[in-house]
């Protein structure tokens, strides 16, 4: 078994964008039935969403006093939107729920393995 | 001295050919085995070593592909225990049976080769990095083959197959089969990389010896594939490879690009043009058309005529209207417009080419060239020459290009 990270990353300011209401409520409701089955199918290990960017804050504790700097690490549009962390089979396994999630919340999913205990 | 010379030279050539045509099977079987794709690779490399020294004197082998598979089977175990003894990772992979254990029935085919073609031409990677793959695992061409084919410095191709190597254990892609639901896309992705590297080896002009090797390789890896699947378009696709290689020899006069038109038909090679005829027939008997049948096919219509005269123009232009039925794109409309040009006449066949989208595709001026050159409207053909020139680098195809603009 591996364990993938599936993370949604879009533009925060473009959200919903071109989206009816309707359509933004259906979208969260797809997802919530995608985590639903992906809990009842076992490979479910995590799953959660984030708040907007700005609400970050990045913490440099390489020196002796800790940097505190309001705001996300990079300054660029696109940003974790949510992630999903499932433990399958292999690639194509994580493909397959790759396209669902997908589909259900409207936005392409990046699929990326974790580092095995040996740190591959 | 001379005569043991010539016999080494021809053993050489010899070890080399039973490389090519067992790499494939040798480490497909040894990856399945082993479950690491550079291991089953060393001990292929290290089976070959010794063959190179035992051959000459032993001679070879009755079944030279088994001898390295058992060889190459045996270094690995080898190696694993030496490194078991040092390193307690590899001690659960010294547990390895050293006999040849039954495959997984994992799949509608039971073969470790398709297994290894599927994992080589995964949808997870990049086009190149499969085509790449495929050629260095399944048809055994060495790393600096592969650059020199793809005109890439050796350090770039060799990190590109090592990187994909390193994604297919970390992304964990697996070595199997697809599922019967998936097998028709997952097919197609295979045939893409084959067709890919075929067309790299026949239209390039830059490189000719090894690139030529290049179509050959898609020939023997299709070849293989037809024997272990009952899909069609694997037919398809090997006849079409069949049916345009075995005009390779007229392609080219005096450095210039012959059209299929002007092609001395009598250098066509006919066992090539009798085998892939073969298959279309085959291919029309399962009456399941797709995209590399129908080409196929047309392409056994063109190969059917004595000469181009002879040629059966409403065949071809059905065949093409099948094919955008099923593959509609504007290149595969500017095909059947070249077609339709000789069924009705140049005007009709440049009203439609002149409705598509392909100012950067130059074989679209070519035949807007062309056609106008047969309306007589000469300043516009040569302009059309012009632009196709100025999007081709391919020298015979310019050679011929800029004889036909100055015939006007």
């Amino acid at each position: 078994m591996t364990q993938y990270l599936m993370s949604v990353i879009h533009d925060w300011d473009k959200i919903g964008e071109g989206m009816t209401e309707e359509e933004i409520q259906q979208s969260f409701a797809d997802t919530g039935r995608f985590n639903d089955a992906l809990k009842e199918s076992g490979s479910w290990v995590f799953v959660g969403g984030l708040t907007h960017p700005s609400n970050a804050t990045v913490v440099d504790g390489r020196k002796d006093q800790p940097l505190v700097t309001d705001g996300p690490y990079a300054e660029v549009k696109e940003q974790l939107g949510g992630f999903w962390v499932i433990d399958v089979a292999d690639l194509d396994e994580a493909l397959d729920l790759a396209a669902k999630a997908s589909a259900a919340c409207r936005h392409p999913v990046e699929v990326r393995p974790f580092a095995g205990p040996d740190g591959v | 001295m001379a005569d043991s010379q010539a016999q080494a030279a021809e053993l050489d050539a010899a070890i080399t050919e039973i490389v090519r045509a067992e790499h494939g099977r040798i480490v497909a079987t040894l990856i399945r085995r082993l479950g690491d794709i550079d291991l089953a690779e060393d001990a292929v490399a290290e089976a070959l070593v010794t063959a190179l020294e035992r051959w000459p004197v032993d001679g070879i082998p009755p079944n030279p592909g088994a001898w390295l598979t058992t060889t190459a089977g045996n270094k690995a175990i080898d190696r694993i225990r030496r490194e078991a003894k040092r390193d307690a990772k590899y001690a659960e992979a010294a547990m390895l049976k050293d006999d040849d254990t039954p495959p997984p029935d994992d799949g509608p085919v039971q073969d470790d080769r398709l297994r290894l073609i599927f994992t080589c031409c995964h949808p997870a990677l990049a086009m190149e990095n499969r085509v790449a793959l495929t050629l260095r695992l399944l048809g055994g061409l060495t790393v600096a083959e592969i650059a020199k084919a793809f005109l890439v410095p050796e350090t770039t191709m060799a990190q590109r197959i090592t990187r994909s190597k390193q994604k297919i254990r970390n992304a964990n892609i697996p070595y199997r089969v697809p599922r019967a639901e998936d097998l028709p896309a997952r097919l197609g992705g295979v045939l893409a990389v084959l067709y890919l590297v075929f067309n790299e080896g026949y239209l390039a002009s830059e490189g000719e010896g090894i690139r030529a090797d290049l179509s050959a390789e898609a020939i023997r890896l299709t070849r293989q594939l037809s024997g272990l699947t009952d899909e069609p378009e694997v037919l398809g696709l090997l006849a079409l490879m069949l049916l345009t290689e075995a005009r390779r020899p007229a392609r080219i006069a005096d450095d210039s690009l012959v059209t299929l038109d002007q092609q001395d038909r009598a250098l066509w090679d006919a066992a090539l043009i009798d085998e892939g005829h073969d298959l279309v027939r085959r291919c029309l008997a399962t009456n399941r058309a797709g995209p590399y049948q129908i080409q196929a096919a047309i392409n056994a219509v063109h190969t059917d005529a004595l000469d181009a005269s002879m040629t059966d123009w409403s065949q071809v232009v059905q065949l093409y209207d099948q094919l955008v039925a099923v593959q509609p794109s504007p290149i595969v409309e500017l095909n059947r417009a070249v077609a339709v040009a000789e069924l009705d006449g140049p005007e009709v066949a440049l009203h439609v080419v002149d409705q598509l989208d392909l100012a950067t595709y130059h074989p679209w001026h070519v035949a807007r060239a062309e056609l106008l050159r047969r309306l007589q409207r000469y300043d516009e053909s040569r302009a059309a020459y012009d632009q196709a020139l100025a999007l081709t680098a391919n020298e015979a195809e310019r050679a011929h290009l800029s004889r036909r603009r100055a015939s006007l």
